[in-house]
């Protein structure tokens, strides 16, 4: 399993980094500091899943979601976004932009292996 | 919510005691709120974060160094030592959260807000300008770690 998460907090990387490892997601992890940084990462990697974050600068996460759907390499990679974007209208805005499920900030171990079992298909 | 009010505080300080409470595991006591035109915290660092949509302003969450140190020790479960790089990163995260908490109160009262990404402001006595015009609110809190205070600058879009 290789995971790209994507955010310009260092501390929401490594937060999630280590969250990952303990759920058990933690055998290859990919870091971008933003949207434009992650697409140059996945130029040259393919990924089982994409966790980004959305307030980022440079490039946000809803810019960064849209260019990977636009992109035939990536049609089907499941997307999480994680961030504080909570507003139910940015909720809405997100999934149509192409992201599979949502988590907001802080979340807990089992809120990110439960929203990662459902993209991956292992749940209902 | 047509005028600063109490209203446009209190999303702010609900979101702050929220994610204090659930992230750095610090219960937050409320002190006095207080009206400044322009304010000078005497703390040693702030995470602020701009504030558009149909208010505009900033937040500025701000620590003096003693609960910051604390409060990110307990977000990121590594002890750390002073204010460096990770620390900073780590408190413009914390105002990020209570933004983005405050930010879904609001909506949940049909206020439509949009926030920036953090900036994180570090040095003894430092000082927070807020626009002309637009009055900043100080809004002091105590923890079993130390004190930190909100101070939410805002004023209704025109």
């Amino acid at each position: 399993m290789k995971i790209i998460t994507v955010d310009d907090s260092s501390t929401m990387r490594r937060i999630i980094k280590n969250t990952l490892k303990r759920i058990g997601y933690g055998d290859e992890i990919l870091e971008a500091g933003d949207g434009k940084e992650a697409l140059d990462v996945l130029a040259n990697n393919s990924v089982d899943l994409i966790i980004t974050d959305w307030n980022m600068p440079v490039m946000d996460g809803l810019t960064f979601v849209k260019h990977i759907r636009a992109d035939s390499k990536f049609d089907d990679t499941p997307i999480i976004m994680v961030t504080t974007e909570a507003a139910k209208e940015d909720i809405i805005t997100a999934l149509k932009a192409g992201v599979n499920n949502y988590i907001v900030k802080p979340f807990t171990p089992d809120v990110l292996k439960d929203k990662i079992d459902t993209v991956l298909g292992k749940k209902d | 919510m047509a005028k600063l009010s109490v209203e446009w505080i209190n999303p702010f300080i609900e979101a702050a005691e929220e994610i204090m409470d659930t992230v750095a595991m610090l219960k937050l006591k409320r002190g006095k709120l207080e009206l400044r035109e322009n304010s000078t915290v005497a703390y040693d660092v702030s995470g602020i974060i701009g504030i558009t949509g149909e208010a505009v302003g900033s937040i500025a969450l701000s620590f003096p160094k003693k609960t910051a140190i604390a409060a990110v020790s307990n977000f990121i479960g590594e002890e750390v030592l002073g204010i460096d790089s990770d620390t900073t990163d780590a408190i413009g995260e914390l105002t990020n959260m209570v933004a983005g908490r405050a930010k879904k109160i609001f909506s949940e009262r049909n206020v439509k807000l949009k926030i920036s990404t953090p900036n994180v402001v570090v040095g003894k006595n430092h000082t927070i300008v807020s626009p002309k015009g637009t009055p900043s609110i100080v809004i002091p809190f105590e923890s079993d770690a130390g004190e930190l205070a909100i101070q939410v600058a805002l004023k209704p879009a025109v």
